[in-house]
Order: structure tokens, then sequence, then C-alpha cells
């Protein structure tokens, strides 16, 4: 089974069923992976912090979401972060693409990669990093974890996971 | 009429529907016109409103109004698209125009000069887009959620505020009470 497959069987058998994406080259085929499957209510979203708006709405209509960006991102959505997801509790797992890590070939990339880790540490994010493929055994735990306290989780994916995108 | 008074007007109406209110005034003036717990009011995150209500009309059957405003649409243009490509016909964007920033001052907002929300709207791809005076608010609103079809409306009021205390309820206590409401019968 391909990684893509089995990120989102994980997803639908934590009862996902609302994911919207904002794309990264890394995560092209999850996200053809979550618009292919008829249990999946995927909204592409055009920035990041829409996104978690319609999550919001979402999980408050009755709905398990889940977000699906890059590390930029987190740039991007720190208020949405805090006085939405975080202020009203609600639960969010973020499947993040991990750009700017070992193997990337965009230098610009890197210049959100050294704040990212921080900046998730700064906002008290629960934070899992998957470096190696075996790392996709605890994303189901992950979501658990995530549904059970009703907080964002970050799980950033990089470069090595996914197999070496940008590898020349 | 400014919008305190739209909602004064609409109140009777929203008060059967769940409601999504835009950060700041807006919600001020909404929890002291007519608390409902099927109110969600923003106390944070500009911009945002319209975003959570397509999420919340996309996740149940129930009617949603969003009361939006022209600066926190300004602040999140990326949503119109957004709205127009994932109809939900159960979905009412309500923008309350009166082209200013109203919670922090009054400074004017682009869509009190040259630029146009419905026209925005509708080149977003937004089917049913009407724009009106906030005097007939109301009458829109009511045949919005009689046609049962996605609608985004621009109501064009005066700017100004009533002075409104903060609302100082817990955000868990809205939220949950918020989605007891989503979930009550009928």
């Amino acid at each position: 089974m391909s990684i893509d497959a089995r990120i989102v069987d994980d997803l639908q058998a934590n009862g996902i069923e609302f994911v919207t994406t904002v794309p990264c080259k890394q995560l092209a085929g999850v996200i053809a992976e979550v618009d292919a499957r008829p249990g999946i209510h995927h909204v592409p979203s055009n920035k990041e912090d829409e996104g978690m708006g319609l999550c919001a709405g979402a999980w408050m209509g009755g709905k398990r979401p889940c977000i699906i960006m890059q590390n930029t991102a987190i740039g991007v959505t720190i208020n949405t972060l805090a006085t939405l997801i975080q202020y009203y509790r609600l639960p969010l797992p973020m499947l993040i693409s991990y750009r700017g890590e070992l193997r990337e070939p965009v230098a610009c990339q890197v210049e959100m990669a050294v704040h990212t880790k921080a900046l998730l540490a700064q906002l008290n994010i629960p934070t899992y990093h998957f470096h190696r493929q075996a790392d996709v055994e605890e994303l189901d735990q992950i979501l658990k974890y995530t549904f059970m306290c009703n907080k964002p989780v970050a799980i950033l994916t990089d470069a090595s996971f996914w197999g070496g995108y940008g590898d020349q | 009429m400014i919008r305190y008074d739209i909602l004064t007007e609409i109140a009777p109406i929203l008060r059967d529907h769940l409601v999504i209110c835009n950060i700041g005034i807006p919600s001020q003036e909404l929890h002291a016109i007519d608390d409902q717990p099927s109110n969600f009011y923003m106390l944070g995150t500009m911009g945002l409103a319209s975003s959570i209500g397509l999420g919340l009309a996309l996740a149940q059957p129930k009617p949603v109004i969003v009361i939006d405003g022209d600066g926190s649409v300004l602040t999140n243009l990326g949503t119109l698209p957004t709205i127009a490509n994932n109809v939900a016909d159960n979905y009412i964007l309500l923008i309350v125009d009166n082209g200013s920033y109203g919670s922090t001052g009054d400074q004017p907002t682009y869509a009190g000069r040259k630029t146009s929300l419905a026209a925005m709207a509708r080149a977003a791809g937004c089917e049913r887009v009407i724009e009106c005076a906030a005097e007939d608010t109301g009458r829109v609103l009511t045949e919005a959620l009689e046609a049962r079809q996605m609608t985004v409306i621009v109501a064009k009021c005066d700017s100004g505020n009533r002075k409104m205390p903060v609302i100082t309820m817990d955000p868990v206590v809205i939220r949950d009470r918020f989605m007891k409401a989503v979930a009550a019968g009928g």
C-alpha cells in the first residue's frame, strides 16, 4: 500500500470526514488520495487560516476535520491557532509537509524550516516529526490523542519521510 | 440605518437559526440585542466568520446565517471563491457593508470607495448575490431562507456603532452551547 493511502486510511479510521488542503509538491499524493475518497468531503482552501475556519465550522457541525498544508503556513496561521483553535478548544490534526529539511532543493524553504518547531513550541502545540517512513505507525495514535485533548496537533513530515522529493 | 439597526430588525429572524457572528462590535451588538445559544460569537480571528459558517453549513443540514462585515470579507477575500465552488444551499452570507472598519474606529474600507463586494462575489462564481439597502435586509434575508439556495447578501448601511459591553462569556462556553444548539432536534 502507498504511504498516501496508508495516511488517508488512518484519517478515515479515526472518523475524519472533512479535510481541507493547501497544496505542497510533497503532499500531492496524499491530497489526490483525499480527493478520491468517497467518505471524505474535501474542500481546498486558498489560504491556511481560511482552512482552519472551515475546520472549526465543520467540527461544530459534527464532522471531524483535518488540515493538510505546508510548514510555511505556520507563519500564516499563528493568530488563528491562538484565538480560534486554541481559545475555543477545538481539535485540529495538522498534517504538515516540513519543507526546508534535509534533501530540500529550494533554499528559501529553509528560512521557515528553522522557525517551524520553535513557533509550534511557543504555541504549546504538540508536535510530532515523521522522518522515516516507519514513523507513520504513530499516526493513528496521534489522531486519537488530538480528538482526546481537543487541541491543534502538528505532524511534520519531511522530505526523507516522503522518499526524497527534490532529490536532483 | 447603522449595523445596530439592521441587527435589531433581523433579530427575530436570526433567533431561530444558527448564526456565526463577526468579531468585535457586531458580536457585542447581537449579544446585547438577543443573546441565543444558537449564536456563535467570534471573540478574535478577524476575517474567518464566513469560513467557519461555510464549514458548518457543509457539515450539517440546518440553515446557517453568517453576519459578516465588509472589512472582514476584505481581510479574507479568498473565501468568496471557496464559497462559490463548494455550494451549500443552507448557507447565507450576510455582509453588513458600512464601508468602514467599525470596531477599530470607523476607518474607511475600500468597499466604501471603488470596490463592490457584490460584484466580487459574482466574479468569484457565487450565483445568488443580492445587494440591498439597509431597510430591506429583513425581507431579503427571509427570501434567502425561503429560497433554500446559497445566497450572498450585501446590505449597504451607514457607518457607526452602538456602545456595547465586551462579551465576557468564556469561549468554550460559547462553543459548547452552540454545538448543543447545532445538535438539537428540529
